[in-house]
């Protein structure tokens, strides 16, 4: 263990994180400046946790960040459970007609520039209301609506490459021992493909969590997400509660993204060396 | 023992002859690949019944077809008197033993062997106990909350052949059983297969590409081929009888020499090779048109090898069955030695020769040695 980095591979490390990270690392520091001028450290007051006490007196900001959540949630399991139907089409119906359009089509909302999917939602909801009346006006439905359509994309690709390396002989087994088909999904292929399924849940809600452009389409009066009054206060000039606000994010997005990523980094492992065990081609 | 007397209630006694299970004209296809070809068959109960062929011969769609996962293109099976032709794997009286076990990754021993009973709502006491009886009976007792990960590849094979078996199916369907254990564990699991076999008395249909598994294993074994079943035979018979070039090939190794035939008695025949000077004397008939074209089929372990000319056979004329030629090549292997030698015609023959004494003088290379065999040794196949 004698390989020592060379000086140039560690100067570049260090710009590369302190390029990436030093923008947060000021937000965070800022939060607790008693001043009220974000840009000026008031070293006789600081550090200081007011930000944060008045942060969790601010009706507005909570109301946003449960609205933002309540979104986030109900978006993450529609898209998942559409994402997952769609990966399942993909990988096991063959090579049915139209599946390269059908391939195209489901992942396209990744690739497609957000302010085209948003303005075209927003074009569909106008049309919808004035056609049947459905949805009334725009808010938090039309916002979750919004967010599933690009979200499922996301889901479908994390799942159906789990899929396309699941031995079917195992979902054989199960039939062959009596199950029906819908059994042998919730008993067997899905809790193998768990993990994917997971993190599929997981993009979704970070996605839909952060998402500020198709959300300001789609959003109607008394609809405000979080991203969305951030960047409203931010536009009136920035208060340091926001720098408060942002650290809160930044840390629980960090919490749930470690946490998560090593459990299932754990549970990928532990499944992939049963799955070899069991004898399933990886 | 009382029987309620009454009408129709002599004892049904189960005609011999019917077969347990019946596979009548299946063929297979895949678009224009013909997987299965007009396969007709029929499979006693109790028996361990070896489909063999290399890959690609159909057998698996065969085993497949029987398990419920490919539905026939034409023909019909019969399973115990009921045609399951049409049933779903689900609803089938047949459990199948994964080429790749198939083990539940994330369910135990236990949960992986109990599965199927949960699936037919049995109580929880009945399962735990024949849970355990089948655990007991693969000699797995103490690893029942191990996961397959946790276990050594024979024992991932006991679990599969105890989860299959816990049903108590009518058929157990075997995918190379023994394919993915090493040699010293595949000889060892053959004999147990054969034991579990004879306690429960479940058929067994059992597809493997390996000879000497299907010798072991079966009762019976159908020799398979670009989706038709060439033979069908105890071992001793598809080995000693084959009836065509590929079975003769196929099973064990053989010297197959072209030939005439010159004479075609009742009870011998004449058969002129040109690898021999003299000709090939065989003491059964065939029935073949005189002068025909036929194969001789001579296995390498029915000739004999000597360095003088042998004397020559009673009931043939003198220099038949009888040849000389050069060895060519000598591969030791232990309990025998298989010699590669070269005619004069320049045909080189297979022969292998059990090493009977320790200090023996062996024959070397470049010797010139004498074949000979018995005049019911060779096997005469029609072209």
């Amino acid at each position: 263990m004698n390989k020592r980095l060379s000086p140039f591979v560690l100067t570049m490390l260090v710009l590369g994180f302190a390029f990436l990270y030093v923008p947060i690392l000021m937000m965070v520091i800022y939060s607790f400046n008693a001043s009220r001028l974000v840009t000026v450290w008031d070293s006789v007051h600081s550090p200081t946790l007011k930000w944060y006490a008045e942060l969790f007196e601010n009706s507005d900001i909570l109301d946003a960040a449960r609205l933002s959540f309540r979104i986030a949630a109900v978006n993450a399991t529609g898209a998942t459970i559409l994402g997952t139907l769609a990966a399942f089409c993909l990988v096991r119906f063959g090579k049915f007609r139209g599946r390269a359009l059908f391939i195209a089509l489901t992942t396209a909302p990744m690739v497609l520039p957000e302010v085209i999917t948003g303005l075209s939602m927003l074009l569909l909801f106008v049309a919808l209301e004035q056609v049947i009346g459905w949805p009334a006006g725009r808010g938090a439905l039309t916002i979750t609506i919004a967010h599933m359509t690009f979200c499922m994309a996301y889901v479908t690709v994390v799942v159906q490459a789990r899929l396309s390396t699941f031995d079917r002989s195992l979902e054989e087994a199960a039939l062959d021992l009596g199950a029906r088909p819908m059994k042998v999904f919730f008993l067997i292929t899905l809790p193998i493909i768990a993990p994917s399924v997971v993190s599929g849940w997981l993009l979704a809600f970070i996605l839909s969590w952060d998402d500020l452009v198709i959300t300001s389409f789609v959003s109607g009066p008394g609809s405000t997400t979080l991203p969305q009054l951030i960047f409203s206060k931010v536009r009136l000039g920035v208060s340091p509660d926001i720098n408060a606000l942002a650290t809160l994010l930044v840390l629980t997005v960090t919490l749930v993204v470690v946490g998560v990523g090593l459990s299932l980094q754990r549970r990928e492992r532990r499944l992939s060396l049963e799955a070899q065990a069991a004898g399933e081609p990886l | 023992m009382k029987t309620e007397p009454g009408p129709g209630s002599a004892p049904i006694v189960e005609p011999v002859s019917t077969p347990y299970v019946r596979i009548e004209g299946v063929s297979k296809n895949y678009g224009s690949v013909l997987a299965v070809n007009d396969v007709s068959l029929d499979i006693k109960k109790g028996e361990i019944f070896c489909l063999l062929g290399a890959s690609g011969c159909g057998k698996t769609t065969l085993l497949r077809m029987l398990a419920g996962f490919e539905t026939p293109t034409s023909g019909r099976l019969w399973i115990d008197g009921v045609d399951v032709t049409s049933l779903p794997p689900y609803e089938r009286p047949v459990n199948m033993m994964f080429q790749s076990y198939a083990l539940f990754p994330h369910l135990s021993v236990e949960s992986n062997v109990a599965f199927g009973l949960q699936q037919d709502r049995l109580p929880s006491a009945e399962i735990r106990e024949r849970v355990a009886a089948m655990l007991q009976m693969v000699e797995l007792t103490g690893y029942e909350k191990r996961k397959p990960h946790q276990l050594s590849g024979g024992q991932r094979q006991r679990v599969a052949l105890a989860r299959a078996l816990v049903k108590r199916p009518k058929l157990l369907l075997l995918d190379e059983p023994l394919g993915a254990l090493d040699r010293k564990l595949r000889e060892r699991t053959q004999f147990e297969l054969v034991n579990i076999q004879e306690r429960l008395g479940v058929t067994f249909v059992i597809v493997t590409h390996d000879q000497e598994e299907a010798m072991t294993l079966a009762t019976r074994i159908g020799v398979m081929n670009a989706g038709e079943i060439l033979q069908v035979g105890e071992p001793t018979q598809v080995y000693e009888y084959p009836n065509s070039r590929y079975v003769a090939d196929f099973i064990g190794s053989v010297n197959l020499f072209e030939g005439r035939l010159i004479e075609d008695e009742p009870g011998h025949v004449r058969i002129a090779c040109e690898d021999f000077e003299n000709v090939v004397y065989v003491d059964h008939g065939i029935s073949a048109a005189p002068d025909a074209k036929v194969t001789v089929a001579l296995r390498p372990e029915k000739i004999l090898l000597s360095r003088q000319r042998p004397a020559d056979l009673d009931n043939a004329r003198p220099g038949e069955n009888r040849v000389s030629g050069v060895v060519e090549e000598i591969a030791y292997l232990g309990e025998v030695s298989r010699y590669r030698i070269r005619l004069s015609s320049g045909r080189l023959i297979n022969v292998s020769q059990p090493n009977l004494y320790r200090h023996a003088d062996r024959i070397a290379w470049e010797e010139r040695v004498w074949m000979a065999w018995d005049s019911s040794a060779p096997v005469v196949l029609a072209q």
